[in-house]
């Protein structure tokens, strides 16, 4: 049996983070805030990949976060990060609550559909609303956080260090869940639902928690996005985003909370790089990464840790 | 003939009564005005060709499907209406036909998830039954009872068919039924292995109410303690195993059938 590093390893790459915050170039401290926000969204999906479910539609709950942070700023005069962080939380959370009833009765292509069907729901909806801007968006912007005044210029590094310190706490509880009976029970019911709600469990229950937990984690990474870029647009719900959540879910892999945040990262690093260099051949050199991925690595990036530990 | 009164299910308390079950699907009758009535820790063998209706049954009881009419109790309470989950919390559980596992779960954690579930039905967090240390125990005393430490690690996709089997009735079993129903629980397994597995079961299940359906008679002759004999959806014989083998009935309709 080896031991269970991945809580050590995760406290000690998050305060190598933490300590880099005052010091990192401004544009990586962005770069890095943007990766932690999509892999605590997609560290959600990865909880409900467990239960053999892939949401097409996480970019509900990455946009609802997102514009009940910007909301709270733009038009309710709450001005305070942390407050507009936990607003886009419980107003995913809640939303997902809802919706979760539904779609956690449904499976495979059926759920996948209907969690995309959601989220461009909200997207016409925000598309055809002018007073929330429309295709345009709105700007927002924190002037305290936790009730401590932001002074110029370090607003960005406060949302980084947020994110850090909430990546730690959601990889934490993710991995702790996962490793329980109740990770092994999610397992279980992709494998054989029959069968679990023949030991008198139910298959409905433990899919609707996951599928809440995966919108609270999505709405958390939304508040964070938009923190960090300091304005909000319909893009975050569109079909696209959601889509650049489930490939980063298979670039990093299931194996490992670390996997979605490692691949988010990878995943925000190429883009900027091709950006930069190659702006024209963005697309393609996404898709040529995904094949050369399904094709050398399906158990995604974290496959390469896994395999160098166990060479160890 | 055999006479329609149970040897030893209707007399007092009995543990499993089903009253007037009929089902049927479409124009084919797969139950018809069964009355059924079990005592407690009694063997009870289900023979019958295939189609007669057996497995409709176990079905029915484990509210795998509803009867079109009728009534099935356990201990005095109704099953008819309950979804599987319901009933097996009532304490009746069952296995398949074809064995129904965690495929990608190696045998330890199956049967781990089926003592988790128990514990967390039975609010057993204060207890710490759910801890890994008691939570291992339960499961590795499953295992040994079973035979299967050999195959602890292995995944049960990748089982030999026999051990599948055992597995899937270990599984009816983590939960601790009053009332066990088992499918089949020979087919598929060659003739040596037959008895051994059967020996494992009945040990296990040892104090618990079983309800078997088997097509080899010389199981049935062996474990069964009564026989009920299904044809076309109806019990045509209803006794002790020697008296229904040899019904002339069950002899044309099921025993004939299967050594034709």
């Amino acid at each position: 049996m080896t031991r269970d590093h991945t809580p050590l390893v995760l406290v000690a790459i998050c305060a190598c983070l933490l300590a880099a915050a005052p010091v990192a170039p401004q544009w990586l401290v962005f770069l890095l805030t943007l990766a932690l926000a999509k892999g605590l969204v997609v560290l959600g999906l990865v909880l409900l990949m467990r239960t053999g479910l892939v949401s097409f539609g996480q970019g509900l709950y990455f946009g609802l976060g997102a514009y009940a942070a910007a909301l709270l700023s733009a038009r309710g005069g709450v001005l305070d990060g942390l407050v507009m962080i936990v607003a886009g939380i419980v107003v995913a959370a809640a939303i997902a609550a809802a919706i979760g009833l539904l779609l956690a009765r449904y499976r495979e292509i059926f759920f996948a559909m209907l969690s995309l069907a959601f989220s461009m729901i909200l997207y016409g909806l925000l598309v055809k609303s002018s007073t929330l801007g429309s295709t345009d968006g709105f700007n927002l912007h924190a002037k305290s956080f936790a009730g401590v005044a932001l002074a110029d210029g370090v607003g960005g590094r406060v949302f980084y260090a947020a994110a850090v310190i909430a990546a730690l706490g959601a990889g934490l509880a993710v991995h702790r869940y996962l490793g329980s009976h109740y990770g092994r029970l999610a397992t279980a019911i992709r494998d054989n639902e029959l069968r679990v709600e023949y030991l008198g469990a139910s298959v409905f229950r433990v899919v609707y928690a996951n599928y809440v937990a995966a919108g609270a984690l999505g709405g958390l990474g939304g508040a964070l996005a938009a923190l960090a870029v300091g304005h909000v647009d319909p893009e975050t719900t569109y079909w696209t985003t959601s889509g650049e959540f489930v490939f980063v879910a298979v670039l990093g892999g299931t194996g490992n909370v670390l996997a979605p945040f490692l691949a988010a990262g990878v995943f925000e690093a190429v883009r900027t790089l091709a950006n930069q260099y190659a702006p024209n051949v963005w697309q393609m050199t996404l898709g040529v990464v995904m094949l050369l991925l399904i094709l050398f690595l399906p158990a995604g990036l974290w496959s390469l840790v896994a395999r160098r530990k166990a060479t160890t | 003939m055999v006479a329609r009164r149970a040897a030893e299910g209707d007399n007092v308390n009995p543990i499993l009564v089903a009253t007037g079950v009929n089902r049927s699907f479409g124009a084919v009758v797969a139950a018809a005005d069964l009355n059924v009535a079990v005592a407690p820790e009694s063997i009870v063998g289900l023979i019958g060709a295939n189609g007669a209706g057996k497995t409709t049954f176990i079905n029915m009881v484990t509210g795998y499907l509803k009867p079109s009419s009728g009534s099935i109790r356990c201990d005095g309470r109704e099953l008819t209406a309950l979804e599987p989950r319901r009933v097996t919390q009532l304490g009746v559980s069952r296995s398949f036909q074809i064995p129904q596992l965690f495929n990608t779960l190696s045998v330890r954690e199956n049967l781990l998830v089926a003592v988790g579930i128990v514990a967390a039905a039975a609010h057993a967090w204060a207890h710490s039954d759910l801890s890994p240390g008691r939570a291992g125990t339960a499961t590795d005393e499953m295992l040994e009872r079973f035979g299967l430490g050999s195959y602890r690690d292995r995944p049960a996709g990748l089982l030999p068919e026999g051990v599948r089997k055992l597995l899937d009735v270990a599984m009816a079993l983590v939960v601790k039924p009053r009332v066990l129903l088992l499918d089949e629980p020979t087919s598929g397994v060659s003739a040596d292995e037959k008895f051994a597995i059967m020996d494992l079961v009945m040990g296990a299940a040892r104090g618990v109410t079983v309800l078997f359906v088997e097509h080899d008679m010389d199981i049935v002759g062996r474990y069964a303690r009564r026989v009920l004999a299904f044809a076309d959806g109806r019990i045509i014989a209803d006794g002790e195993p020697a008296a229904v083998l040899a019904d002339a009935e069950v002899r044309r309709y099921v025993i004939g059938e299967d050594h034709a």
